[in-house]
């Protein structure tokens, strides 16, 4: 509970953030842009995880652990994320999107 | 009596076709060669057995030979129509079983010598085989639909066997011809036997071929532009076996299998697959005779003489000595077509049939000599025409005086098998239509006349220049010679009607001493003029053929019957009729069915860039159509 | 104050996600990044989960961040300007994100939400029983599973970066 904020202001504050991950994901070129337009999108639904466990059902903590499961999940896909942009940048010295469309044809 | 074990006769010919065939690199030439020979003996003596015991052991019952049928059920349609397999044996399927047995074996053995500097020599083997396999499966077959099937098994190993050349066009043009028409004719059998099956609701032999059952006495209940449909149904099946046995106007295959092999004409084109019409008529015989009052017969009987006579009329100034015999066996076959056309049903009434069968006998045992004989000499002097050949008497001794025999017992002079059996006939003929007798007498001049032509022509004259000096073939090919004179000698004694006549009870028959004065007559009255006209080398016969003029040229073009069916085909049904079909089916139905898909084609090129490949595109589309979806789904249709 | 001390967050919060969405240097990008999830570790600290606000703390803005920055300086020049998306696509995506926000925010404020006023406190301990504990509401299983996850991921991570192996050849020219 934060004094005088009700959780609708706090559902909105997510909102727009998810939508801003969103309009990155759609909009960014490179594939690092998208990772981090991902973490965005990510972090958005945490906070709301968290904000309605706190604000509906104060004395339980399933928001709490799963917040913390999408965190260790976040690493291991930004670890794996990285060690393929990385694998690939060897390949073809780029990470732009539009040279990896060959799954296209 | 058990005759199960007759099954084993076509088995062991399609074993040693199958063996033959699988390892055909594996084996050498030589053991094939034993192979084919031995296990075609093994069913020959089998086949004797069988008639041994069928003719002499199991005694007759009420004085009628009575049918042997084992069979198990292939196809079920109803209770009564459905497909057997199985093997049937009775007098004139025994008969067949010997006639095909003794000719096949002797190919074989001649085979062995005639074939041996040939490329291809275990598959020839394997091919014979295959052909032996199928003409038993024909012989023995229980219904209409089991005949069928080896009358087309049949079919396809005379046109391997007539294609065995197959790097000479004409050898293959010709495998393509005697397929196609008889395939042709065959569309007619087929026809004929879904007829017969509709109308009388079995394909069984036994069950149609009763004259007291349903399918005969029942003939009148259907009828169709004025006929029975069984009398159509028969007509039709006759149309099949006058393809196989090149009946006019389906006899223009035959001459042109003469490319095959020599072995293979004697085999296919002379004794047995030819015979196979013959044959297929013989065995409805009953349903023939009977079925409205026998106008399927008369038909039988008339293109039988025709064809007989047309066939003799060609052969006479033919040059090629394996198409002078061709022709030969298509009149001989008319002749066994007619004798089948004129006979009556009980007893001595069924001469004609007893006299078909009896000449189809001993035809099968000569003509294969002649066919032997003649490869013997094409053997020796690398050439088919007689203009290549003359004199050889004294190099060929054993071929000669086979031939001879041979020639004489075509020439049906007594006491050769030819005499018997031809006297038969005219008897029949004589006693029963008085038109087709006098064809007959004429047919039985024209043959000797035209059988003694090339015999002479061959045997006598003039030695020809050779290359290499000719000399007799090898004791394997004149073997089978040697044992087919015997047979065309003694066949004729053959108490043949007491064993194969149309109400299987048999009869005595009796020599017409008059009938057969006049046979024998007119038979060396063609000898001697061929005697005259050929012995020795002179311009009569040319003379004589000029005297003739358009006769003789007409004849020598067999009637012009190729011509007409090559305009036939190529001007009228290629040009007119198959044409327009296939523009018809190139433009309008291949042109929509590729439209469609090119146009497919091209709407899969435009709409294939929304396929990106980019995530990204198809997250926005994925978003795009949540916000959409979520817009209706809360407040355009929570709402109304 | 607390109040103002959200509002205060929120804002840094929005602005410094639209920047990193935005901004054509990468990073830029990157450290706005860290701006925003610091904020939200802001947020954490607010409504009294002092243990998860640490978490995000090490994890997000410790590790990832940090793997963020070396890869950017791994594949990239510091100088380069990343290329952005056509004018036309930007706009319309801009579009369907606000309509978006606009169906998001609607329905939020439509739907009552029954606020419990009740303020507890949750400690470490808390936390750290529920995480391991096997009876009722224990999340002992999926804790494993996630420690089985990351101990793949991290094995994936060091075979797909390494990359091929040199070949023999090459090995004699050394």
């Amino acid at each position: 509970m934060i004094e005088g904020i009700s959780i609708y202001e706090i559902l909105t504050l997510t909102s727009i953030l998810f939508f801003i991950g969103v309009y990155g994901f759609i909009t960014r070129k490179n594939l690092i842009s998208i990772l981090i337009s991902v973490e965005l999108i990510l972090n958005a639904s945490v906070v709301n995880f968290v904000v309605i466990n706190k604000y509906l059902y104060p004395d339980m903590l399933q928001g709490v652990f799963f917040s913390i499961f999408i965190i260790a999940v976040a690493a291991a896909e930004t670890a794996l994320a990285i060690s393929i942009i990385i694998n690939l940048y060897r390949q073809i010295s780029s990470v732009e999107v539009k040279d990896i469309e060959t799954m296209k044809y | 009596m058990d005759f199960s074990y007759t099954i084993l006769i076509p088995l062991i010919p399609l074993a040693v076709f199958l063996l033959l065939g699988i390892f055909n690199q594996k084996i050498k030439p030589a053991v094939s060669g034993y192979i084919g020979v031995f296990g075609l003996l093994t069913s020959a003596i089998i086949s004797f057995y069988a008639a041994y015991q069928y003719f002499f052991v199991s005694s007759k019952v009420d004085g009628v030979y009575q049918t042997f049928v084992e069979k198990t059920v292939w196809m079920n349609f109803t209770d009564t129509l459905r497909i057997d397999m199985g093997i049937l044996i009775d007098p004139i399927s025994v008969m067949m079983l010997i006639v095909v047995s003794v000719v096949s074996l002797m190919v074989h053995i001649y085979s062995r010598g005639y074939m041996k500097d040939d490329d291809g020599y275990t598959k020839f083997f394997a091919f014979l085989s295959l052909f032996t396999f199928s003409m038993y499966g024909l012989v023995l077959a229980t219904n209409l639909f089991q005949i069928y099937i080896f009358w087309e098994l049949v079919g396809v190993s005379s046109y391997l066997l007539i294609g065995y050349y197959y790097t000479k066009p004409s050898a293959v043009a010709a495998a393509k011809k005697a397929f196609i028409v008889t395939r042709f004719a065959d569309l007619g059998f087929l026809i004929g036997i879904l007829i017969m099956g509709y109308y009388t609701g079995t394909f069984d032999f036994e069950a149609l071929n009763n004259p007291e059952g349903s399918a005969i006495l029942n003939w009148a209940s259907t009828s169709f532009m004025g006929l029975s449909a069984i009398t159509w149904a028969l007509i039709l099946i006759f149309i099949g076996g006058a393809g196989k046995s090149a009946m006019l106007p389906f006899h223009i295959w035959l001459p042109d299998a003469m490319e095959g092999p020599t072995p293979v004409s004697a085999l296919i084109h002379a004794a047995t697959m030819v015979v196979a019409g013959i044959y297929l008529v013989a065995r409805l015989f009953p349903m023939f005779y009977f079925v409205e009052e026998g106008f399927a017969l008369n038909i039988v009987a008339y293109v039988g003489a025709i064809s007989s006579l047309f066939a003799a009329i060609i052969a006479i100034t033919q040059t090629d000595i394996k198409r002078v015999l061709a022709f030969s066996t298509m009149s001989q076959l008319g002749y066994m077509m007619m004798s089948l056309g004129v006979s009556g049903y009980d007893g001595h009434e069924g001469v004609g049939y007893m006299a078909s069968m009896f000449h189809l006998f001993t035809h099968a045992m000569f003509k294969a000599l002649l066919f032997l004989g003649a490869g013997s000499v094409i053997h020796a002097v690398h050439s088919n025409y007689l203009k290549d050949m003359g004199g050889l008497r004294k190099y060929m001794p054993i071929t000669n005086i086979t031939f001879l025999i041979a020639a004489l017992a075509i020439a049906g002079m007594p006491p050769f098998a030819g005499f018997w059996s031809k006297d038969e006939i005219l008897v029949a003929a004589f006693e029963h239509n008085q038109l087709i007798y006098y064809v007959g007498v004429l047919v039985a001049g024209l043959t000797a006349f035209y059988m003694f032509r090339i015999y002479f022509g061959i045997f006598w004259g003039k030695d020809k220049t050779y290359e290499h000096t000719p000399k007799e073939s090898p004791f394997s090919m004149t073997f089978p010679l040697l044992v087919l004179a015997l047979l065309s000698i003694v066949g004729g004694f053959i108490p043949f009607s007491e064993f194969v006549s149309a109400d299987k009870a048999g009869f005595v028959a009796h020599l017409n001493y008059p009938l057969a004065a006049i046979a024998v007559g007119i038979g060396l009255t063609g000898i001697i003029l061929a005697w005259v006209f050929y012995k020795k080398e002179n311009n009569l016969a040319d003379k004589w053929a000029n005297a003739f003029g358009t006769f003789y040229k007409w004849s020598y073009h067999k009637f012009y019957f190729d011509e007409v069916y090559l305009f036939i085909t190529k001007k009228i049904l290629f040009k007119r009729v198959a044409a327009p079909i296939a523009w018809f089916d190139k433009k309008v139905v291949d042109g929509t069915m590729e439209g469609i898909g090119n146009k497919t084609v091209l709407a899969s090129e435009k709409i294939k860039g929304m396929q990106s490949g980019r995530v990204q595109d198809y997250a926005f589309a994925f978003i795009g159509g949540v916000v959409v979806l979520a817009i209706v789904f809360i407040y355009l249709w929570t709402n109304n | 104050m607390e109040r103002y001390i959200f509002y205060m967050v929120a804002l840094i919060m929005i602005v410094s996600a639209i920047a990193s969405v935005s901004s054509r240097k990468m990073l830029r990008s990157v450290i706005y990044l860290l701006f925003v999830l610091v904020s939200i570790a802001g947020i954490f600290f607010l409504i009294d989960y002092n243990f998860l606000a640490a978490v995000q703390l090490t994890v997000y803005a410790g590790g990832i961040i940090v793997l963020m920055i070396f890869s950017v300086l791994l594949v990239h020049h510091i100088e380069m300007r990343l290329e952005v998306a056509k004018v036309s696509k930007r706009i319309l995506t801009a579009i369907a994100c606000i309509i978006g926000i606009g169906v998001f925010v609607t329905t939020i404020y439509s739907y009552d939400f029954k606020v419990e006023g009740i303020a507890t406190t949750t400690t470490t301990e808390d936390i750290g029983i529920g995480l391991l504990s096997f009876g009722e509401g224990g999340f002992i299983l999926p804790f494993e599973v996630i420690s089985v996850i990351l101990l793949a991921a991290m094995i994936g991570a060091i075979v797909i970066a390494k990359g091929k192996r040199l070949e023999p050849n090459n090995d004699e020219t050394l």
